[in-house]
């Protein structure tokens, strides 16, 4: 029945849009972190969506893996600070907080376009059990 | 008389299982709109109806010399017909070819035409129970 299959594929685009609003979350709130649990700066994180097949033909979404970013560290000079090398220069975390804003957007809104078939599905299915009566 | 029943609802009905399966694609396509070198595709909704009423596929298998042979079914196909790729207006630079407005509209648009014939196939067993009343 393919039209519960619809369940499954905006579910998939669901969750995976979900994750990526996490990842965006983690790096908002790590924009200043200049220590991690590995004691080096936080690194910007992305997730990599690839489109995986379910039942019945169709193809949803499953994030494959959380990759870091490995762009250079922010220098930012502040003598003061307890994590400043010798120069006086703090090595601040990658993340690119405008660039984390338009990402934040975007998964919300396509996880609202997934609400929107999934709604779509479900009327359709409804429609459909009032066959014959 | 069963026999005359199945034929009086087969073509709504030929055309809602297709309805459903081309909705199911239109699904993937939109929940794949940021996967990276996703090609969207769609059904020519015409053609696979016509196919499916005469029971033909239009999909050429591909020979088998071998068992060790894969099937060679790369593109999927619905009820008999080839999903086809999108020929994208705007192809985006990470090789996804989801355009959001276009699969939106189709979306809607076959969701609409999926309750129409859901409305047809009622009339239908409206005027069949008239019938059968007599009254």
């Amino acid at each position: 029945m393919s039209l519960f299959n619809i369940f499954n594929v905006a579910g998939s685009g669901m969750a995976a849009q979900s994750q990526r609003l996490n990842v965006v979350a983690s790096n908002l709130a790590n924009a200043d972190s200049t220590t991690s649990a590995n004691g080096q700066p936080y690194r910007a994180k992305q997730v990599v969506f690839s489109a995986t097949p379910v039942e019945g033909g169709a193809q949803g979404v499953k994030v494959t893996a959380v990759v870091e970013d490995n762009s250079p560290m922010k220098m930012v000079y502040d003598p003061k600070h307890p994590m400043a090398d010798e120069r006086g220069y703090v090595a601040m975390p990658n993340v690119d907080v405008v660039g984390e804003m338009v990402n934040m957007i975007s998964a919300s809104r396509a996880y609202q376009n997934n609400v929107e078939v999934m709604n779509a599905s479900k009327t359709m299915l409804l429609k459909t059990l009032t066959i014959g009566q | 008389m069963i026999n005359k029943l199945d034929d009086a609802l087969r073509f709504q009905q030929t055309a809602l299982s297709l309805r459903a399966a081309r909705q199911e694609l239109l699904a993937s396509n939109i929940a794949n709109a940021d996967t990276p070198n996703y090609k969207a595709r769609d059904i020519n909704f015409a053609s696979a109806l016509k196919n499916a009423l005469a029971g033909t596929s239009t999909e050429l298998p591909t020979v088998q010399t071998s068992p060790m042979h894969l099937e060679g079914n790369a593109g999927g196909s619905i009820l008999g017909a080839p999903a086809m790729y999108r020929q994208p207006l705007q192809p985006s630079a990470d090789g996804n070819t989801v355009d959001m407005d276009v699969e939106r509209a189709q979306f809607a648009d076959n969701a609409l035409r999926y309750e129409a014939s859901v409305m047809f196939v009622n009339a239908k067993l409206k005027g069949i129970l008239t019938a059968i009343q007599g009254q």
